[in-house]
């Protein structure tokens, strides 16, 4: 196999960077941290990224993204205005947010807190003593050790978003996590990482989104997000991605879930040059529920990727997985829903569902709905189809006087909507089917 | 057609091991362990092959010397050592027979053993079978019916000798050298073989049938089918396959190709039980089967299989929907007992216009085995108003199985419409209770809701086979319930 040089270069100038970033950083060479980030750096190291070769990469080819001469270390915060950005928070509720320019925390921008609970940033906790045992407990436990791209994160594991929920807490206001990337550096990549802890009884809301707010520039984040979520705990996580034609975003999200949890994981991808997001849920108790829920609409050139595992260990659990695709132009949809039963799992209800819509002439869908199951007394369904929009309602819709585009962005919405039916925060869902509007370029005349 | 009664099921009760496990002493001619080039020559010689076909085997033992057992397969097996393998394995008597009282009496007593006595298929089914017994074909019925209609009907070795012209374009054409590791070693060093061609607009008047049996230890079996049907024609085609009880892991790496030229039609049935190894899951039968399938304009290829044997199971029929409204179905139920392990599944690669194909899977998984699916549905750019329907069940028998799907979709065309479900159960308490009120007992009760969970795939079968393949279920169900 021929090596792309590119590649390799990219790698190698990352596995030299390691120590640097290290110094930079003033880690305490004793501490855990040290000892998971040295671990996590050999292991890229001997993975190197991913090729089409691996089958979870089968049909994702990461050559166009990895082709340029990134910055790894964010400068020093640069400024921006509110009013640049506002048009990219969710408006009309109450938040705590966090905002991180370049990879770096602007805490003018940001919303904050430690009144009970922590909503703050990863250095502090990864610094600061008395965090420490979250940390040693916590933090890079269910990250997998066998993605290359999450050992790379952990590796240079310096800021993100900490969100700490104690026991018996509602969250009163959502959480925004935004992060926006300037265009300072010609060519830059950011490595979020996130850890979200929701103790028991408790529940919380967030709202993630990654923004390039530079036209010309490149940037590629790759982002590990780690959520805990205890006995009775509730979490609703929603992903908007809606980025611009030269933001390439590589996510991961692990999810443990203790007993009689709810985790709920939305992904709204609407853009991006490549968008791959990695899913994962892992079960640690009885009775516990995973809601997986995914949109994508996109064209152009874009691809997104969506990679998701259920892992049920335990039994009476649930998982509810639907993923909903709308692709124009030569854009390319990825679907790989994985859903394991091991056979102490019993009375597991695991169901899945992908429904893909291909509207370019060029567009092209991959799905690889998989279920692995190993008990015998589990109701595990799946269901897969690609199709186009329904003929006969088009004319019907046509014969009375509706223009033909706007049938058509009428069915799309309605495809794409049953999507939006487990959004918890009116304003987003709001937010979301303005984005939808846009994208399916109509004026949706009806009250959304 | 035989009934299948209590009596028949209380019988076959006694049996709960291989059934058909008995051993045929038949003086036969091995070749001695191990393969390079010179076995590979032998082989053509002895079988006076012209050059260019000892010349297509000795490039394909080449390109399989470069090629690596391939290791994606969902499942576990010590990899068989291919130098401690004899390839090649004829039972002595090579003369042609005209009729079956020229035959071996220890021959036929084995195919009456098995309970597929040739008389009884001569007058009851009016099926012709043409016997692969250790790799070479040895008895060939109703030739002269068929010839009448200008079908061909006979061993692949026979074709290459009569037909050169129809085999050196075909073969190797649908299923090439390169393909994969086990097809490589298949071309290489395939002893035996169908061939069936069928003329232009011919219907096939009956059901042709192989089966395949591997006898001596230690041989592996590499046969090579090739069914050609002409433009407009029609044939069905039916394989069966038994295999004696041996301790040794043996190796069965056969291709079989199909090519449908326009408005034809082949439909293709296998029943498979070779030995699937005892209740510990020692010894049995290695499948790494390839078998493909290529449609023309209008043509259609329907795969019904019927899968219980084989420790180790790697098949995927699969059809290349070439011309445009071609045709293309897999109708499949793999039944896994014990420490069987079966990867199966099908590929529909549409790339003419407006092809259709149907995915109908059913796995059952009892014991401590591993069922998983495997399929591919591929929709070209080019490949307008394609349609695909899959539909994959699985049944879990306790909790020590397991019962995986892979499905992959790729879609490369807007207008294509691809429907795919999936779904994972146990057999119902109330059923069986249900069962168990009426006086049916627990096993029969499985076997019959088993039969019904797998009846939209046994209807496909034709009449003989569905009556064998029922019967096979039950057997291989046999000690399931826990």
């Amino acid at each position: 196999m021929a090596l792309n040089l590119d590649e390799m270069e990219l790698k190698d100038k990352l596995v030299s960077s390691f120590l640097a970033f290290e110094n930079n950083a003033s880690i305490d060479l004793d501490s855990s941290i040290h000892d998971i980030r040295t671990k996590a750096i050999n292991n890229f190291e001997t993975q190197g990224f991913p090729t089409k070769k691996d089958e979870e990469w089968k049909y994702t080819s990461l050559r166009s993204v990895l082709n340029h001469d990134y910055s790894i270390f964010p400068k020093a915060s640069s400024n921006i205005d509110l009013s640049d950005v506002k048009k990219y928070f969710v408006h009309g509720i109450e938040s705590y947010k966090l905002v991180f320019i370049d990879g770096v925390f602007n805490s003018f921008l940001s919303d904050a807190t430690h009144d009970g609970l922590d909503i703050c940033v990863m250095s502090s906790a990864l610094s600061k003593p008395k965090y420490k045992m979250i940390v040693d407990n916590y933090f890079n436990t269910i990250a997998k050790e066998d993605q290359s791209l999450a050992n790379l994160n952990t590796a240079f594991s310096k800021e993100g978003a900490f969100i700490n929920i104690p026991k018996n807490t509602v969250v009163p206001k959502a959480i925004q996590i935004l992060n926006f990337s300037t265009g300072t550096e010609k060519e830059l990549l950011v490595q979020p990482r996130n850890l979200v802890i929701v103790g028991e009884n408790s529940h919380v809301q967030i709202i993630e989104r990654h923004q390039n707010l530079s036209e010309s520039n490149v940037t590629l984040t790759n982002s590990v997000t780690e959520i805990f979520v205890h006995k009775r705990g509730i979490v609703d996580y929603y992903k908007v991605q809606n980025d611009t034609e030269n933001a390439s975003l590589i996510d991961s999200t692990f999810v443990s879930q203790k007993q009689d949890s709810i985790a709920s994981v939305h992904t709204f991808s609407f853009g991006g040059k490549l968008t791959r997001n990695n899913l994962e849920f892992y079960h640690e108790g009885e009775h516990i529920t995973s809601n997986l829920n995914g949109l994508s609409i996109i064209g152009g050139k874009q691809l997104v990727d969506n990679h998701t595992l259920v892992h049920h260990k335990h039994p009476n659990c649930e998982s509810h997985e639907l993923y909903k695709g709308i692709f124009d132009d030569k854009s390319n949809g990825v679907f790989n829903g994985k859903v394991v039963v091991e056979k102490e799992a019993q009375k597991t209800n695991a169901f899945q569902q992908n429904n893909n819509i291909l509207i370019g002439d060029s567009a092209a869908i991959n799905a690889k709905p998989q279920l692995e199951i190993f008990a015998d007394d589990v109701k595990c369904s799946h269901g897969c189809t690609i199709g186009q929009l329904d003929e006969s309602a088009l004319f019907y819709m046509q014969q009375r006087g509706i223009s033909k585009e706007n049938a058509k962005a009428l069915l799309m919405y309605a495809f794409a909507n049953e999507a939006l039916d487990h959004v918890k925060v009116p304003a987003l869902k709001q937010k979301i089917n303005q984005i939808i509007a846009k994208k399916l370029n109509v004026d949706l005349e009806f009250d959304l | 057609m035989n009934k299948f009664t209590e009596d028949d099921l209380k019988k076959e009760l006694e049996h709960k091991e291989y059934e058909y496990g008995f051993y045929t002493d038949i003086e036969s001619e091995t070749f001695p362990k191990g393969l390079n080039e010179d076995i590979v020559r032998a082989i053509s010689k002895k079988k006076n092959e012209p050059e260019w076909m000892t010349e297509w085997r000795l490039e394909a033992f080449r390109i399989w010397q470069d090629m690596e057992e391939p290791e994606w397969a969902n499942v576990k097996y010590e990899k068989p050592n291919f130098q401690d393998i004899s390839y090649y394995s004829a039972p002595k008597k090579k003369d042609k027979y005209e009729s079956l009282d020229e035959v071996d009496p220890e021959l036929l007593e084995t195919f009456n053993k098995l309970g597929i006595s040739l008389d009884e298929q001569k007058k009851l089914a009016g099926v012709a079978v043409d016997i692969v017994m250790d790799s070479v074909s040895v008895a060939t019925t109703f030739k002269e019916t068929l010839a009448e209609k200008g079908i061909i009907f006979c061993s692949i070795s026979e074709a290459i000798q009569n037909h050169p012209e129809l085999v050196k374009k075909y073969i190797g054409s649908i299923v090439p050298k390169t393909d994969n590791f086990y097809a490589a070693l298949n071309s290489a060093v395939f002893s035996d073989g169908s061939f069936c061609y069928i003329p232009k607009g011919v219907r096939c008047p009956m059901e042709l049938s192989t089966y395949f049996r591997i006898n001596e230890g230690g041989t592996g079996q590499f046969e090579r089918t090739l069914v050609i049907a002409d433009e407009g024609s029609y044939v069905s085609y039916l394989e069966g396959c038994t295999a004696p009880q041996r301790d040794e892991n043996q190796l069965h790496a056969a291709v079989v190709e199909l090519i449908a030229l326009d408005d034809a039609e082949i439909k293709y049935s296998t029943v498979q039980n070779w030995f699937p190894g005892d209740a510990e899951g020692k010894g049995g039968v290695f499948n790494f089967v390839t078998k493909r399938g290529l449609c023309e304009k209008n043509a259609k290829i329907s795969w019904t299989q019927v899968e219980t044997g084989s420790a180790v199971t790697w098949k995927y029929p699969s059809c290349v929907l070439k011309g445009d409204n071609s045709v293309g179905e897999f109708y499949s139920i793999a039944v896994t007992n014990h420490f069987q392990q079966a990867d199966t599944g099908t590929k529909m690669i549409h790339l003419g216009k407006n092809t259709k194909s149907t995915i109908i899977s059913k796995g059952v998984s009892a014991g401590k085995s591993q069922n998983s699916y495997r399929g591919l549905v591929q929709i070209g750019a080019r490949a307008e108003n394609a349609r695909n329907f899959s539909q994959c069940d699985s049944l879990l028998m306790g909790n020590e199985c397991g019962a995986h799907t892979f499905p992959y979709i790729e879609a490369k065309n807007k207008t294509a419409q691809i429907e795919h479900e999936a779904t994972t159960s146990k057999i119902g308490e109330d059923q069986l209770f249900y069962c168990n009120q009426r006086g049916i007992d627990t096993e029969k009760a499985i076997a019959l809701i088993v039969n019904g969970f797998s009846k939209e795939v046994l209807n496909k079968l034709p009449m003989e086979f569905a009556v064998e393949a029922q019967k096979l279920l039950e057997i291989s169900l046999e000690g399931s319930v826990g």
